[in-house]
């Protein structure tokens, strides 16, 4: 295993699903179950069975819209509001009308969701506003009940495969150029539709350990997506918008306020005092987050020392068994006992995720790209505030519509010389004899991106964060050297990663306001709804650097009151509340 | 120009006495989203699981899908 050799293999499929997580698996079972007909191809860098962000599972839903607890038109709102206005409702107005169903849906899968003694779903308020977090109780099965799904419907799934580059032709998608992870070899997939769930760019700031896999996102996540998506010349939306996560110092996995918040655990400064109103992640929530610090009254903390046993009990046993599991083995190897010490929490690095902030690929409701016939959705399409159902509901419409896309197509033509063009590319780093390996060109990016990227925002530190990605990327296409086909995917990621790094940099600098909290906090600039009031649009100019346009946010369907539109603004505790 | 060679503790451990890679079992190596576990052959010609590659996301598949208990995930040691 993992040596490099040669082969180039083609296939045909009428559906090409890249990515097997979240997005991916529900696109792929509803365009089969809409068409059984169709070939429907789910392919993943990792295996299926376990890949993703979801890969231990999950511990609860954040947005469910359930009748009885929210409406469809109160969620809009809210995730609006918590989006300062820049938002095209209707993705998100048909997310939350049709998101129940998922629900219902996944609970027919076997997966659990959380009751009352009434048999009524148990939902609990975390967000500013409304409630919508659901906790699953068997939320470690999720990716098992998935995985029966796929192999139920006949899903053809191809696993340790990695695109890097999409195919297109005749104005439209055409397929994509996949690498085998362990032995280097090419497969072609010719697509009549190709559907987007790689997950969120979560390799690109550096973790403050220094570890480069020590991130928040499944550390396979390394943005691939947008990558593929820039070079096919698709368009993204606010890429300025970063996420920026308030996490575990060291650990870096979240400290889960949504599942210790609906129990009485809250988010705290050094003194045990709770400075914010609300732990929901926004923006704005983080810019208190910072200012808390920058004030001298950090480190901030979550606090759980307050409560009962039992309560504690219940808040260990999901905690430590979904989603980072290992965080039970942190605690126990810093001695820290949640019935006795506050959990030291910290600003993470920077990333892509549309999951809990509002960048990405630019879809609409269907999860159609600016190309024809390719979609994305989940964490890498920008669909505000996400989150696992999200991904579930936006690869439901993507899968939907792309079985109607098919019926209507043959294959789009497109120039071979692309499939050479990109094995030179991809194998340049195996035909050197020496050279910079991988994982220092992508030491050195991430550490860049956190020197010169991190909010808040400076114009010269983003101006010099570019020369030095110019520096790396030379270096990079020059001098990258691998020894096996483990390292070459890992040198493909370092590549992804410099360009999303470049797409950060040229996406901030574009935006010369500031939005969304602490995401796009450029100390130069106040908010200005005169001239920004808009998404920003980039896409791979003529030049091969990153262009950008504006576009108009649509026509609300949910009009927002103007005493309504600051109210993440206002999530400061005005009196600080003593704990105990 | 040859590359260092540089000492790295890894957070994946492996009980060889457990692991029965010598069964042709490969559902570590198989599950991890960083594809870093691979099966080396001992001195004496049997086999077991290992991480290859210190790229982990310390997330546990590999020692909740381990069929014998034989895999345990410790934390990097740069974050611990």
């Amino acid at each position: 295993m993992d040596e490099i050799q040669d082969g180039l293999t083609q296939i045909d499929c009428d559906i090409l699903v890249i990515g097997g997580g979240t997005a991916g698996p529900m696109a792929a079972l509803k365009a089969k179950r809409k068409n059984p007909n169709a070939n429907v191809v789910l392919l993943d860098k990792a295996n299926v069975k376990r890949s993703g962000a979801i890969s231990m599972g999950m511990d609860g839903l954040n947005n469910s819209v359930i009748p009885g607890y929210a409406t469809p038109e109160q969620y809009t709102k809210e995730i609006t509001i918590a989006n300062d206005g820049i938002c095209d409702q209707a993705a998100v107005y048909r997310y939350a009308q049709e998101c129940y169903g998922i629900i219902q849906e996944l609970d027919e899968f076997g997966i659990r969701f959380q009751k009352d003694q009434n048999g009524e779903y148990d939902v609990k308020k975390v967000h500013h506003i409304g409630t919508y977090v659901l906790p699953m109780p068997n939320g470690d099965t999720v990716k098992k009940a998935l995985y029966r799904q796929l192999r139920k419907a006949r899903i053809q799934i191809v696993n340790r495969y990695m695109a890097t580059r999409l195919l297109t032709g005749e104005g439209r998608i055409a397929g994509a150029i996949c690498v085998n992870t362990r032995t280097a070899e090419f497969l072609v997939v010719r697509a009549k539709a190709v559907i987007m769930g790689l997950g969120a760019a979560g390799r690109l700031g550096l973790p403050t350990s220094g570890y480069l896999y020590g991130t928040y996102e499944n550390a396979s996540n390394s943005g691939e997506g947008y990558a593929m998506a820039y070079h096919a010349g698709a368009g993204l939306a606010n890429l300025e918008c970063y996420q920026i996560n308030p996490l575990i110092k060291d650990y870096n996995g979240p400290a889960c306020a949504y599942v210790a918040g609906p129990m009485g655990g809250y988010t705290a400064n050094a003194k045990g005092e709770r400075f914010i109103e609300c732990d929901y992640w926004s923006g704005q929530m983080m810019q208190e987050f910072f200012d808390e610090l920058q004030g001298g009254k950090g480190p901030v903390y979550l606090k759980l020392n307050h409560l009962a046993e039992e309560t504690i009990s219940e808040i260990e046993r999901v905690l430590h068994i979904v989603e980072r599991p290992t965080r039970g083995h942190f605690h126990a190897g810093r001695g820290t006992d949640y019935r006795k010490q506050m959990i030291e929490m910290h600003i993470s690095e920077i990333g892509f995720c549309s999951g809990h902030s509002a960048s990405g690929v630019f879809v609409d409701e269907h999860a159609r790209t600016t190309i024809p016939g390719l979609y994305a959705a989940g964490d890498m399409a920008n669909v505000p505030h996400n989150y696992m159902l999200g991904a579930f509901t936006n690869g439901a419409f993507a899968g939907l519509d792309a079985a109607d896309f098919i019926a209507d197509v043959d294959f789009a033509s497109f120039d071979q010389s692309e499939v050479v063009a990109e094995q030179e590319r991809v194998l340049a780093p195996t035909k050197r004899d020496d050279g910079i390996p991988p994982n220092q060109i992508e030491y050195k990016t991430r550490r860049l991106v956190n020197d010169y990227l991190q909010p808040p925002k400076v114009t010269a530190k983003m101006e010099l964060a570019q020369q030095r990605f110019e520096e790396v990327r030379e270096d990079m296409e020059q001098g990258m050297y691998v020894r096996d086909a483990h390292e070459l995917m890992r040198s493909l990621e370092a590549s992804s990663i410099l360009d999303c790094a470049d797409m950060a940099a040229a996406a901030s600098l574009y935006r010369t306001e500031s939005r969304w909290g602490l995401y796009h906090n450029r100390v130069e600039y106040e908010r200005d709804d005169e001239n920004w009031f808009c998404h920003t649009i980039l896409t791979k100019g003529d030049d091969g650097k990153p262009a950008h346009s504006k576009k108009a946010v649509q026509p609300y369907v949910v009009e927002i009151a103007d005493d309504e539109k600051d109210a993440y603004y206002n999530q400061r505790v005005d009196a600080t509340v003593a704990a105990e | 120009m040859p590359l260092a060679q540089t000492a790295t503790t890894v957070p994946v451990v492996v009980n060889d006495d457990l692991c029965i890679a010598d069964k042709g079992c490969t559902v570590c190596v198989d599950v991890c989203p960083l594809d870093v576990l691979r099966i080396a052959e001992k001195a004496d010609g049997s086999k077991t699981a290992y991480m290859k590659y210190d790229e982990c996301w310390y997330c546990m598949p590999c020692e909740a899908d381990c069929p014998t208990g034989a895999v345990t995930v410790n934390l990097p040691y740069l974050l611990k």
